[in-house]
């Protein structure tokens, strides 16, 4: 058995309909996934993924434009395998933006993390539908799962339903959602030294969604993602 | 030399409770001017008050500053006519490096008082000549704001950001709270640098121990929402072996 040390990377961008990821053992892949609303057909997506022994998976998903619904199906079947999920959603207008995620460790020693965020401006609404499941086998797993959401207007709203469904007893798992609006003393803070209320909101919501970004590792792809998210809230964002 | 902050009988709520109950004070150009007070005077809602923060009411009285009414303005354009305010407790803000705030706050005032704005070289030197006039390491630029820095460190950060906007009217809501003999100093010599004879400093204080740094020109005396004793600096050392009591029986 011999780790795989070459990291497959994938850039997708607007996928649509079924998805299969299947890697080999000890293989590791990062996946990124832009949503910017550009192909209106490119809404609905089903991700079926199978870990077997030892592999890693990380996928990082932006959901910037556009109303999209994402349904992932993930098996850690084989000990020693890893999926790292993080997803932001920058919802406006009237836009629907729903993920709906279900990681089921099916042996022991497998580790996964979601750290889904939101920001949800007008009457947009979104959706988290979170399910972590731990077999009776699968001891020693380690799950977490955190969904956090800001909304920006009186009309907009965000769903959360993070779930855990353990049967075994010797493992570490947790999971949480907020739901939010921008920090009122943070706000005053930036105002008094002379920032703008716009600026220091649309400050606040690339901090926010600054997290999300930063876990591309690919640099390049880190900077551009970057890029495109700020011209989002600038230009979508900017007035809530 | 004409006033630059002018309070007249200003009265101040939140919610349904009166915190301020008749403030009257005049700064002028190139005075430090010291307020002290039990807890609870209403020593931080006046600074909060000055600086523009909405959870209280103002509900009489007028604020006139730079011959201009101050109350009308929002928090920013204060901010832009040269008022700062030195948070008792600074707000931290994860994600936001210190770095990007102060180029926002500076592009902005810049752009307000009609500069070019700054080039990035110009910009990153005159950071790290204001961190180093408060002892700051270089490193602190790039971490979040305030995010994980001790009290000490969030104290020192205030200055900075005073000295980056060069103000003014300075507000220092316990700007000495929670610091150590060492960080006293320096946090006192950073406001000491900045004293001009066109600008003017409130300094906000529980202790007269900062008032031994920061030596004041007038020192007022708040009490349940009103200035109750006005003197020199005299009246600090009074204070320190008296307690405040004997002037609450004064003015009662």
């Amino acid at each position: 058995m011999k780790a795989n040390d070459t990291i497959r990377k994938e850039f997708l961008t607007n996928p649509a309909g079924r998805i299969r990821i299947a890697l080999e053992e000890n293989a590791s892949a990062e996946y990124l996934v832009l949503q910017d609303g550009a192909e209106a057909a490119a809404g609905e997506t089903f991700w079926e993924i199978s870990l077997p022994e030892g592999a890693s998976l990380k996928m990082v998903f932006l959901s910037l434009d556009g109303s999209v619904s994402n349904h992932l199906d993930i098996a850690l079947a084989g000990g020693r395998a890893s999926c790292d999920l993080s997803g932001l959603s920058l919802a406006s207008g009237t836009q629907r933006m729903d993920y709906d995620i279900r990681m089921t460790h099916l042996v022991p020693d497998c580790q996964s993390n979601q750290l889904f965020k939101t920001l949800v401006a007008d009457r947009a609404v979104t959706h988290f539908d979170g399910l972590v499941k731990v077999v009776p086998d699968a001891q020693r797993t380690e799950a977490y799962q955190a969904n956090h959401n800001l909304l920006l207007s009186e009309q907009a709203h965000a769903f959360t339903r993070p779930q855990l469904e353990i049967y075994a007893d010797d493992v570490k798992c947790s999971h949480g959602a907020t739901i939010g609006r921008l920090n009122a003393d943070e706000l005053f803070y930036m105002r008094s030294r002379g920032i703008r209320a716009e600026e220091a909101r649309l400050l606040q919501q690339l901090a926010f969604a600054g997290e999300i970004v930063d876990r591309i590792s690919t640099p390049e792809w880190c900077e551009k993602m970057h890029v495109l998210v700020e011209k989002r809230l600038r230009s979508a964002f900017s007035s809530c | 030399m004409n006033t630059l902050l002018t309070i007249k009988n200003l009265h101040a709520s939140v919610g349904e409770k009166e915190i301020l109950r008749g403030i009257d004070l005049t700064v002028n150009p190139g005075e430090v001017h010291a307020i002290m007070g039990p807890n609870g005077a209403g020593k931080s809602t006046l600074s909060a008050v000055l600086a523009g923060r909405d959870t209280f009411t103002v509900t009489e009285g007028s604020v006139t500053y730079d011959g201009r009414d101050l109350l009308a303005l929002s928090p920013e354009e204060r901010s832009w006519a040269g008022i700062f305010l030195g948070f008792q407790y600074p707000i931290e803000i994860p994600g936001v490096s210190n770095a990007n705030f102060m180029k926002a706050a500076v592009a902005e005032q810049r752009k307000q008082r009609g500069l070019e704005p700054l080039s990035a070289a110009q910009f990153l030197k005159l950071m790290r000549e204001k961190m180093a006039c408060v002892e700051m390491d270089g490193s602190f630029s790039s971490r979040g704001v305030n995010v994980g820095f001790s009290g000490g460190e969030k104290k020192r950060n205030e200055i900075f950001q005073m000295a980056m906007l060069e103000p003014r009217l300075a507000i220092l809501d316990e700007t000495d709270s929670g610091l150590d003999v060492d960080a006293l100093r320096i946090v006192a010599s950073g406001v000491n640098k900045l004293r001009k004879p066109d600008n003017a400093f409130l300094v906000i204080t529980h202790y007269q121990r900062l008032l031994d740094y920061i030596v004041p020109d007038v020192i007022h005396v708040l009490y349940k929402g009103r200035i109750i004793k006005t003197a020199g600096r005299e009246l600090a050392l009074e204070i320190e072996k008296k307690g405040y009591d004997w002037l609450i029986h004064e003015s009662e």
